[in-house]
């Protein structure tokens, strides 16, 4: 049981963040990993990444995009409501040391978990440069976290609203061409890590991707969210979730996270039906 | 019993009801639903008591079988339980799962001459007579010892090694690593062969005697072997064999294409049966071929079938013989309608879009017997062919884990990754930890696990109370 402490709408209406009572993961997690959690005695098992870690009140943070039953199930959980179960900390940490200029590109809920990796290169004395993409500015999150951190902030839009009009890879390759980075580092929709990882390709500049497989027990036992990089299969919970982006079978993963789309969909109509829910803080 | 009858009775056993194949296949209530007192005393009759009885022999953990039987002859059967009690501490999952016809009935005198005394029937009756007739603990705890020990893993060798250790009085906590207790006993076998109410009605026993159990806590991740050596007197690591093992063949990672491991979780621990009531959702192929011959090969093509498969089949690549299953469970797949592709083996996975669309399979022979003494299949060339299928799930092995021993300084470990210990006493390369289970011997059974688990718990003991 994990007691929520705080919770926050940070993106009208789908994007929460929480903070939880969790002392003894606070006290190992790092930035890169993340936990699974399961609501409740009839709940999936979902991974989510940390956001945040406060080892000294015992807390972690989630930053949660509602996108189905069980994120929107939890978007109805407020301060002083409990989780069923959490474990963590979950996956390697990403590994930090001190490259030089990192360009971060984080892309949806991608842009939390790149908050305290952002930190941690800080502290390792890096330069830091985040490209934080959505389609329009009100459904930016994270930006004046990122902000204090980086050195240098570059927004995309896709309609234009804030910042290069675009999404994150044009950003990404203008700033390659202008200023090299020594490692790239992205974490989003697949989709996006698959374009980030081709446009660094040709520039040979490594990049770390953080890859969102579908997972159940997040500790090696089913092989249900392996990946295939570079022609082996791995399992991204146990052996990730950071992978080498210019390795990973793009295709193979975005296929798997397909797996179950009717039945989510099912499932999430079928809760809606049962559940009048409003958002509130 | 009239002694006109009695000629017969003791040469054939008395059946178990069963649920109807028919029925039973469209749904998860147990296969088999135990004996009748009388049915019980009618088996336990047959039993010769023996003066060198060699059952016990067959027993890993040696339960005082004709002793417990003559309890149930004479309709004692609290005394029965009391006795398998003394021994075994899962007697209502090893009367269900033990595979007695290699090891106790294996052994039994009157199997020379006709059908074995059906030991694990009557064990499961006392089991379930007892959990139904009594509630709440009835083993006496000592005076605390003020020991504390930390168990790693909640399958049947940590379960036993707790008990057996509160039982001394000892401070036990299990660290277990998903949200239910139990290991392979709750996300492996399945509800109809094992029901989860007698799991945790046995794991609630320990509760009762005081035992500490976390769940959610991944040893070698929010916790280390070598943190928890600083907070305890010893440790017993029983992580089990848990890390799926796949072919390698061409379409693995297709939609559709399973681990039986991940199928079996899905069903089991998370109630996918029951979606969208529960929320962990699962593919139901209309066509499923399950590749293996084990155990859990026949769990998860019989889960298929109950999940609504309209045909579940086993790939096999040795013939019938060979298969590494229990007897009963190929009897009661082959009943449920269940499809073998016998002295077959598949080559790769066929995809559209995405999906499963077939598998290809080679037709093999049987050559000579290799180091296993099974003679080795060898593809018949040119004798592919191709099974249309949605749902395909590999249930060839388990390998070891590496969370724990990755993390854990000094542990020894063989080639494959599993721990080494003394043969007698469970004891690890290093002071003070123990282990046992799957993650020393590699996948085996239940019992044995058990029977590791006690062993610890004796050297444990000793260990503790000596230094
Ligand atoms: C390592 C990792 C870290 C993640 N971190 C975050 C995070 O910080 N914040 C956040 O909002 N989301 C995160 N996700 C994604 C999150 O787990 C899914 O959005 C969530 O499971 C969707 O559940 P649902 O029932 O609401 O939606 P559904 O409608 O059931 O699913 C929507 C989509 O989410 C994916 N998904 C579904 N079930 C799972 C599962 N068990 N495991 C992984 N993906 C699944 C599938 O691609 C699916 O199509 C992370 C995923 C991974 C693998
Ligand atoms: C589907 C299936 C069917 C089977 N059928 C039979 C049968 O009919 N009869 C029979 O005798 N045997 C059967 N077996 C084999 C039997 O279940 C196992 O041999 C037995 O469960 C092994 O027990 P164990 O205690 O060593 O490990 P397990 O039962 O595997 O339990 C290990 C536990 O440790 C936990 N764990 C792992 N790593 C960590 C960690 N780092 N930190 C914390 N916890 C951790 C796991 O989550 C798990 O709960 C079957 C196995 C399977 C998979
Ligand atoms: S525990 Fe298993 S081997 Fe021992 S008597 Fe019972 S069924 Fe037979
Ligand atoms: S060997 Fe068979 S007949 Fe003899 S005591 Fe054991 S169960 Fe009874
Ligand atoms: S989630 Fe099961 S092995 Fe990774
Ligand atoms: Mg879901």
């Amino acid at each position: 049981m994990a007691k929520i402490l705080e919770k926050r709408l940070i993106r009208y209406p789908d994007v929460f963040y929480y903070r939880i009572n969790a002392p003894l993961i606070s006290r190992k997690a790092k930035p890169g990993q993340f936990v699974i959690i399961r609501l409740h005695e009839r709940g999936e098992r979902i991974p989510l990444s940390l956001a945040d870690i406060n080892s000294e009140e015992g807390t972690i943070s989630l930053i949660v995009m509602a996108v189905g039953k069980t994120t929107t199930e939890m978007s109805t959980f407020n301060v002083g409501d409990e989780i069923l179960d959490i474990c963590g900390p979950l996956g390697q940490p990403t590994h930090i040391q001190k490259y030089g200029r990192v360009i971060l590109v984080g892309g949806g809920f991608g842009v939390a978990p790149l908050y305290p990796i952002a930190m941690s290169l800080k502290e390792m004395g890096n330069e830091i440069v985040v490209i934080m993409g959505a389609r329009s500015k009100d459904l930016l999150i994270y930006e004046n976290e990122m902000r204090a951190v980086c050195d240098k902030v570059l927004i995309t839009t896709d309609d234009g609203s804030k910042g290069i009009k675009g999404v994150v890879t044009t950003a990404l390759k203008q700033e390659l061409e202008q200023s090299s980075a020594n490692i790239v580092m992205a974490v989003g929709p697949a989709v996006m890590m698959k374009y980030v990882s081709e446009t660094t390709r040709p520039f040979g500049i490594k990049t770390v991707v953080s890859l969102n497989s579908i997972m159940i027990d997040g500790t090696g036992m089913c092989g249900g969210c392996r990946v295939s990089v570079g022609g082996k299969t791995r399992f991204a919970c146990t052996d990730g979730p950071d992978f080498d982006g210019h390795q990973v079978d793009w295709d193979i993963l975005i296929n798997r996270q397909k797996t179950y789309i009717n039945e989510e969909r099912g499932s999430f109509e079928a809760w809606k039906k049962r559940h009048v829910f409003a958002i509130c803080e | 019993m009239t002694e006109n009858n009695s000629k017969e009775t003791i040469l054939t056993r008395t059946p178990i009801p069963e649920q109807d194949p028919a029925k039973r296949r469209s749904n998860f209530d147990e296969v088999a639903l135990g004996y009748t007192p009388e049915m019980a005393m009618k088996e336990a009759a047959r039993c010769l008591q023996c003066k060198r009885p060699l059952c016990i022999d067959g027993c890993p953990i040696h339960i005082p079988i004709p002793q417990f039987i003559k309890a149930i002859k004479e309709g004692n059967f609290e005394k029965a339980i009391g006795l398998i009690k003394t021994a075994s501490f899962l007697p209502a999952v090893c009367g269900r799962v033990c595979p007695q016809e290699d090891q106790c009935e294996k052994n039994c005198t009157l199997g020379k001459k006709a059908e074995p005394v059906a030991i694990g029937y009557l064990e499961r009756f006392a089991a379930d007579y007892a959990m139904q007739n009594r509630n709440g603990a009835d083993v006496k705890i000592p005076k605390p010892t003020g020991k504390k020990i930390a168990i790693v893993g909640s399958g049947p060798a940590g379960l036993t090694c707790a008990y057996e250790l509160a039982r001394l009085g000892h401070k036990i906590t299990i660290f277990e690593a998903l949200h239910d207790a139990g290991g392979v006993l709750v996300y492996g076998i399945p509800e109809f062969r094992l029901p989860k109410r007698i799991v945790a009605h046995e794991i609630n026993l320990l509760n009762e005697i005081g035992v500490e159990i976390v769940t959610n806590a991944v040893v070698g991740k929010l916790i280390t072997i070598d943190e928890i050596m600083e907070e305890f007197n010893a440790c017993f690591i029983g992580t089990g064999a848990g890390l799926p093992k796949f072919m390698g063949i061409e379409g693995e990672n297709l939609n559709g294409v399973y681990s039986a491991n991940e199928f079996l979780t899905r069903a089991n621990l998370m109630k996918a049966y029951a979606f969208p009531e529960y929320d962990t959702p699962i593919k139901i192929g209309k066509r499923v071929a399950v590749i293996g011959g084990g155990n859990v090969a026949m769990d998860a093509v019989r889960t298929a079938l109950r999940l609504g498969a309209r045909e579940a089949m086993i790939i096999y690549r040795r013939s019938a013989n060979e298969m590494p299953a229990r007897k009963e469970e190929i009897h009661h797949a082959f009943e449920e309608g269940v499809q073998f592709e016998l002295l077959t083996s598949p080559v790769r996975i066929i995809g559209e879009d995405g999906w499963v669309k077939s598998v290809e399979c080679v037709r093999m022979e049987l050559g000579e017997p290799d180091k296993s003494g099974r003679r080795s299949p060898i593809a018949v060339k040119g004798s592919e062919f191709k099974i249309p299928v949605d749902v395909v799930i590999i249930a060839i092995g388990t390998g070891a884990n590496p969370i724990l021993p990755q993390s854990t300084r000094k542990l020894a470990l063989n080639k494959c990754g599993y721990i080494i210990v003394d043969e007698e006493t469970g004891q690890t390369s290093r002071e003070g930890i123990f282990a046992g289970g799957d993650i020393v011997t590699g996948s085996a059974t239940v019992i044995l696990a058990m029977g590791a688990g006690k062993k610890a718990a004796k050297a444990i003991h000793e260990y503790l109370m000596h230094i």
